[in-house]
């Protein structure tokens, strides 16, 4: 190696180093402050060294958590039903309008792409999922409405069908006699694994992360609230407090009891867990995805 | 067999096809419902919304709605933020993220590389509610790290944040390339691994260094992307992430006058406010606009490289 590109190595090395701490320090602080002595925390604020270390906020989330556990509950609930529906909903719609001999294919797609350009926005779809299918406070408003919100979904693993999956192929599964449905499940659903692992990843991110529709939809059922939606409210509980410090017995009943700081973290280090434990696992598939539908994005 | 087959009449053509269309049959009902059905709900925007009477009973009121929303400062102060912010978004996260992604291609340790990028992807996979968490815990007033920590070494005095609308763009601008820098770095990455290796060795022997390699090898090739990508970026440039503006500002009052995007209006004027008719006018201005940008750029898209194009 030349003394240029040696150079280059250890510049690059710095500045991605430093990008990297950058990137993990405010986690980093999350974390530290849930282990951090609550009156400490109040005392000397955040900190990255705090003075008395404690784990009482986890052992107070395992005596008292059952709030914090049906939230985990639900928020498992909402991401596996959510995805798996999804999953079923994007590849069984992306299939045919892979298929170039499908009559009115174009049409069709019209009608999905559209989507994508055009929509009538939050305030009609509000109005209607709540006057018309009355899905508000039930357990369907975290699911329904995220369903197949993005065609674009659709568009990756159709372009996958396209390219992926030879016609010869599937011809030739008829020829023995196989259905389409029997063609679709065991020929070309397999074949097409890459990309339907890469949709789920997106998908049941997508739902875990998911605080709005709860937000919106759930006004009184707060036993449905999910692990966001739990953290969205306590946060707005703290600003509510420090600007109406007078009127603390208006904060909702069953929330009413506002766990301590370190609490409040050491939730938000349980919200992120679950993604830092399949991280490792999931990362190859994301990076795939990204790059897959990136260009396209 | 071929011929025979395409010799079928139209009704029994279409019979054979019935499989396929009953595969789809579950999701386009569900795009009838969740994305049709409520763009006849658009009427709203030009109505005086009232519960009662339902969407298609309540009474007509023309253009009133939109007078109105830009007969207020809000209309503008919505259109102002939204652009700007995008358009912040899009020159500091490109940049960062061709950065990056150029130092991650020419990195020769493999192992130290992919924790580099592992870590980096990391904020992208974070909720925006636990994001604002984050920020909280940097930001607070009383109990803060800058307020506590950081703005005392400095000898400075302690910033009421969450009331100090002058402070976020900056914040929204830093927030927004944690999150995203190392999401759309992949992009990139996979471009440059995809160029052949042959143009950097032929340099290399004509004796160009690594940065002049960058300079005029990586760059050049990279433009396309870039320039694609940001196509495609401007045509949402009416569309803000609404986790980020909603979220990250905690939804402070006081801050409105710079966190405040169309989104934002268009959530807080239906659930705070009631104020629907107003908000529905909003949603249905960014629709129409979103509509001829995304169209406008897809384009653009489309001259430039044909097969990137979503239409």
């Amino acid at each position: 190696m030349d003394k240029e590109t040696k150079l280059f190595q250890l510049t690059a090395h710095i500045i991605m180093t430093l990008l990297t701490v950058l990137a993990l320090v405010p986690i980093l602080l999350l974390v530290i402050s849930s282990f951090t002595d609550n009156d400490t925390l109040l005392r000397n604020g955040y900190s990255f060294f705090p003075s008395k270390l404690s784990n009482s906020a986890y052992t107070y989330l395992f005596d008292q958590g059952d709030v914090i556990f049906r939230a985990y509950g639900i928020s498992f609930f909402v991401t596996i039903v959510g995805t798996t529906l999804s999953v079923i909903i994007t590849t069984l719609i992306s299939y045919p309008l892979a298929r170039n001999d499908l009559p009115g294919k174009n049409v069709l797609s019209f009608f999905v792409f559209f989507t994508l350009l055009f929509n009538g926005g939050l305030v009609p779809t509000y109005l209607m999922y709540t006057g018309v299918f009355g899905i508000k406070n039930s357990i369907w408003a975290l699911i329904v409405p995220g369903l197949l919100m993005n065609a674009f979904n659709v568009l990756l693993v159709r372009s996958y069908f396209v390219t992926g999956v030879p016609t010869e192929i599937l011809e030739a599964a008829r020829i023995d006699g196989a259905s389409e449905f029997t063609t679709f499940r065991r020929v070309a659903v397999p074949m097409a694994k890459p990309i339907i692992a890469t949709v789920a990843l997106f998908v049941g991110i997508m739902y875990w992360n998911d605080w709005n529709n709860g937000y919106i939809y759930l006004t009184t059922r707060t036993d449905l609230f999910s692990i966001q939606n739990l953290l969205n409210r306590m946060i707005q509980n703290i600003q509510f407090l420090s600007s109406n410090s007078s009127s603390v017995s208006n904060v909702q009943e069953g929330l009413a009891q506002i766990p301590s700081a370190t609490v409040r973290m050491a939730i938000a280090v349980t919200g992120i867990l679950p993604i830092v434990v399949v991280y490792p696992f999931i990362q190859g598939n994301f990076v795939k995805g990204i790059t897959l539908g990136g260009v396209k994005g | 067999m071929e011929k025979v087959a395409t010799k079928k009449t139209g009704l029994k053509k279409i019979t054979s096809y019935m499989p396929l269309y009953l595969m789809m049959l579950p999701g386009l009902l569900y795009l009838f419902i969740n994305n049709y059905l409520p763009m006849a709900g658009l009427v709203v925007a030009f109505k005086n919304y009232n519960a009662r009477k339902g969407i298609f009973g309540s009474d007509w009121v023309g253009f009133e709605n939109f007078k109105y929303l830009f007969k207020t400062t809000d209309g503008w102060v919505i259109t102002r933020n939204t652009i700007l912010y995008n358009f912040a978004f899009i020159v500091i996260n490109t940049v960062l993220a061709v950065l990056v992604a150029i130092l991650l291609s020419e990195l020769t340790a493999k192992f130290r590389t992919k924790i580099y990028q592992s870590v980096i992807l990391l904020p992208f996979l974070i909720s925006s509610v636990i994001v604002s968490y984050l920020v909280f815990a940097f930001m607070s007033a009383e109990s803060g790290f800058l307020n506590n920590t950081v703005l005392p070494a400095l000898g400075l005095e302690p910033i009421a944040w969450y009331n100090e609308p002058k402070y976020w763009p900056i914040i929204l601008i830093v927030v927004s390339a944690w999150k995203t820098v190392g999401y759309n770095c992949i992009i990139y990455l996979a471009t440059i691994v995809g160029i052949d290796r042959g143009y950097y060795e032929a340099a290399s022997l004509e004796g160009a260094g690594k940065l002049q390699q960058i300079w005029h090898i990586t760059l050049p090739l990279l433009k396309p992307v870039i320039i694609l990508l940001t196509m495609l970026a401007l045509g949402r440039i009416f569309y803000s992430d609404f986790g980020l503006f909603y979220q990250v500002p905690q939804n402070q009052g006081a801050l409105y006058s710079t966190t405040n995007t169309i989104d934002t209006y268009v959530y807080r004027g239906l659930l705070q406010l009631g104020n629907i008719s107003m908000s529905s006018a909003a949603g249905l201005y960014q629709s129409v606009v979103g509509f001829i940008l995304v169209l406008g750029s897809n384009l653009w898209v489309r001259r430039l490289d044909k097969n990137s194009a979503i239409f």
